[in-house]
């Protein structure tokens, strides 16, 4: 290293020690809104919260042998129902595609309109608005709030927290209800809860999920978008400068000022801004952020600020869409006298709404060319083949075959390959079919058996025979077949 | 310090620790004080976890917690499940006959299972996992079997064993003809030769075999057994000397020896070592290996 450069030593720099680590939460009591995206969120409210609540009691006749529910996870038994799609263990792939699926959407709204998911889908929000307006019920807006604290007598706040917290914990309860009833027959599964037979696993899980949603959406709100969940994170590094976001139209805002003095300003022929900085869209913001200071990691964009400035713009006088949906990049164009872009198809969009296509179509493939039988085979390996008294050559292997109808189904089993091949197998029933032998598997089950193929015919040395073993449905007619290889010595 | 200059970042509008780096400033953006609370009730709960639970090793043992929880216990009540679950099969195959067993897709499968299961943790070490067997153990997949491959044979064989300390074992005496001078070694060659053509094994370069001889040697000395067309006999364990499989080897050498030191393999007695239902999956997984008769 060349020491010739001379290093001044820089003067040391001066620490804030007193600047706090932790600090204290902010309770944030937001004022009730009206408007366009008020609207829009009570009715996706209703309706997530509806299928939610409600999906486990829907019935979905699929014959005898099989849960008549139309949404249903059988842990016991392995198996997912969702209306006509049954999902078998082996088949979890498909939650793997519906998972893709789900991201490409997410980044799909993501690039279409930022966080659009936070701010009105996601189950944090729409729990956490739902608290928010039974609190809003009982206690009153945030002001009469206010006032209360100083005016009211002891017993009246005491009883008021006393219902609030009621009513949080009944809404909570009933989530955790609903959710088991995915797992269980939902009418019997209601019942057994209510007379104090359902399994003790069920009362567990209710009381988790009655805990986490009353802690998460009563107590923690905001703070699980802040500081909890990666995915503001990861939407920062998705968006782009096309995408919407919910904006404050500065160009239009600033200066801002107090309606008289603005209107004073704009008499004597000054320019004012639109905004009269009466502070509503942060006090109707539900993370507590003020949306004047730009996009930040907090907003989860849920446009009950451009509802609260809207109001205001109304009663004022002054167009609406002080705060909307718009780009920082059209803000910056229209303060350059140009047309604001909308570009909702781009590179980005396409690919994403392509992928999507493209996903969703092998899945809707995979799932209509899917068999309701199936068959794998595993080949002996210790002995790989054995030398029988006669002469002849066997080979062993196990089957398995699944029989994905809710009806027990007899299959006849045949196989090709090997040039004199005798097919014996254990687990049969006595029935044959043309000669092939015949096993019967239960509704909606697999069946292992042992299939013995002999052979007296002379084999090449070290022979390796492609041989295919197929399992036809006695009475459908419908086939399957699995290869192996026969080896002889 | 006396004046303290308050840091604030003139991007983000957030104050600073003042911690620079090449001119990089820290923001300070504090945590919430609930995380604070959250690692100090972490700390606590692994306080109470190692009262709780086994947790710090010691020099010869470790502690193991005051609410005495061991993994061991909890094994033993998942077994205890498992046998209840498994009960009503159970009993099940303790009733059925093995010809029931067999004939009931059902219960064949579950047999063996669970034959296939004691197979592995008592059979295999001499007869292997795939019951291939080697030279002295059978195989158990092919359809050559000196003591009857029945169904109430194979149970017979492996509930007294053969040679073994059970009374009712089963015993065959393959005699030493040379060891004991029975035989003269020409005439013991002479024998290994002709068995070995009776399963059309082929002859070693260079050698002559003089099967007339062989045929007298055989017919006065092993057909008693044997069987005049060398087919065996399962009554005395004696194999079948025209199929092809050989439990000591086919070749030449081998068969000399087999004649010359005779061969007497053990299979122990299982039967008062497993109980009557694991011995009845056994044979049925035997059996249904696929040489059963
Ligand atoms: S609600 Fe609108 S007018 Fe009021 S402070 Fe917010 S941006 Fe300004
Ligand atoms: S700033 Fe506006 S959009 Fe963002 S969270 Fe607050 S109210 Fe919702």
């Amino acid at each position: 290293m060349n020491m010739a450069t001379k290093v001044e030593r820089l003067e040391e720099p001066e620490y804030d020690d007193d600047a706090p680590l932790y600090e204290a939460r902010r309770k944030i009591y937001p004022i009730a809104v009206h408007g366009t995206f008020r609207r829009i969120k009570w009715a996706l409210l209703i309706v997530t919260l509806g299928i939610y609540y409600l999906l486990p009691f829907l019935r979905w006749d699929r014959g005898p042998n099989a849960p008549s529910q139309a949404v249903l996870v059988d842990l016991a038994n392995g198996r997912f129902y969702f209306f006509f799609i049954e999902i078998w263990p082996q088949e979890i792939y498909y939650v793997t595609g519906l998972l893709i699926l789900a991201a490409l959407v997410l980044f799909l709204m993501n690039a279409v309109a930022g966080r659009l998911w936070c701010g009105y889908l996601c189950p944090q929000t729409v729990w956490t608005d739902l608290f928010q307006a039974i609190e809003r019920m009982v206690e009153g807006d945030p002001r009469e709030r206010r006032e209360k604290l100083k005016t009211a007598s002891r017993t009246q706040r005491v009883f008021e927290a006393a219902a609030k917290h009621t009513l949080w914990l009944m809404v909570a309860w009933w989530t955790g209800g609903a959710w088991v009833l995915y797992f269980a027959d939902a009418p019997t599964l209601v019942w057994e809860l209510f007379t104090g037979t359902a399994p003790l696993v069920a009362y567990l899980w209710i009381a988790i999920l009655t805990f986490t949603t009353y802690v998460l959406a009563g107590h923690m709100r905001e703070q699980v978008c802040t500081y909890m969940c990666p995915w503001p994170r990861i939407q920062a590094a998705l968006t782009d400068e096309y995408a919407f976001n919910v904006t404050y139209r500065y160009d239009r805002g600033e200066p801002r000022g107090s309606f008289k003095k603005s209107e004073a300003l704009r008499a004597a022929g000054v320019p004012s801004g639109d905004c009269i900085d009466c502070k509503q869209c942060v006090a109707a913001c539900p993370t507590g952020v003020d949306i004047r200071l730009g996009s930040q990691l907090a907003c989860i964009q849920c446009g009950l600020c451009i509802d609260a400035c809207d109001t205001v713009m109304n009663k004022v006088g002054r167009p609406a869409g002080l705060i909307a949906y718009d780009t920082e990049m059209n803000v910056e164009r229209r303060q350059q006298g140009l047309a604001p872009v909308a570009k909702v198809f781009r590179a980005r969009t396409l690919l994403y709404a392509g992928l999507i296509v493209v996903v969703g179509g092998i899945m809707v493939a995979t799932l209509a060319m899917r068999g309701s039988e199936g068959v794998s085979v595993i080949h002996d390996r210790n002995p790989l083949f054995v030398r029988l008294s006669d002469g002849s050559l066997r080979n062993a292997y196990t089957l398995r075959i699944v029989n994905k109808q809710s009806l027990p189904r007899r299959f006849a089993i045949a196989v090709d390959g090997v040039p004199e091949a005798q097919l014996e197998v254990v687990g049969g029933i006595s029935e044959t079919e043309n000669g092939h032998p015949v096993v019967e598997v239960g509704p909606d089950q697999t069946y292992e058996l042992r299939a013995l193929v002999s052979t007296s015919a002379k084999l090449p040395a070290s022979a390796s025979l492609p041989v295919t073993f197929s399992v036809t449905d006695v009475i459908g007619g419908e086939t399957t077949t699995a290869p192996d290889h026969f080896k002889g010595p | 310090m006396a004046e303290h200059q308050k840091n604030v970042d003139a991007v983000t509008g957030v104050s600073t620790t003042g911690h620079e780096w090449d001119g990089i400033r820290e923001l300070n953006n504090p945590l919430p004080r609930w995380w604070l609370w959250t690692f100090y009730a972490c700390i606590v709960w692994a306080v109470v976890y190692w009262i709780a639970y086994p947790a710090w090793p010691l020099v010869s043992g470790y502690t193991s917690g005051v609410l005495g929880w061991k993994s061991r216990d909890a094994i033993e009540v998942q077994l205890a499940d498992l046998r209840t679950q498994r009960g009503a099969f159970a009993q099940k195959l303790q009733d059925a006959s093995l010809a029931e067993i067999e004939a009931s897709p059902e219960l064949l499968s579950f047999a063996r299972a669970q034959g296939r299961a004691a197979f592995g943790d008592n059979c295999a070490p001499c007869h292997g996992t795939g019951a291939a067997g080697s030279v002295g153990y059978p195989n158990l997949n092919d359809d050559d079997w000196m003591w009857g491959g029945s169904l109430e044979q194979i149970q017979q064989t492996l509930l007294h064993g053969i040679r073994s300390t059970d009374a009712d074992a089963h015993v065959g005496d393959m005699p030493a003809f040379g060891r004991d001078a029975m035989l003269p070694r020409p005439e013991i060659v002479a024998a290994a030769d002709y068995v070995r053509s009776l399963s059309n094994l082929p002859v070693p370069a260079g050698v002559t075999p003089d099967l007339a001889k062989g045929k007298e040697v055989f017919e006065a000395n092993c057909a008693a057994c044997h069987g005049a067309d060398g087919k065996g006999n399962i009554e005395l364990g004696a194999p079948n000397l025209t199929d092809g499989i050989w439990l000591y080897g086919s070749g030449r050498d081998a068969v000399i020896a087999s004649i010359t030191n005779g061969r007497a393999g053990i299979m122990p007695a299982w039967g008062g070592r497993l109980d009557p239902t694991t011995i009845k999956a056994l044979t049925v997984y035997v059996h249904a290996l696929g040489g059963g008769k």
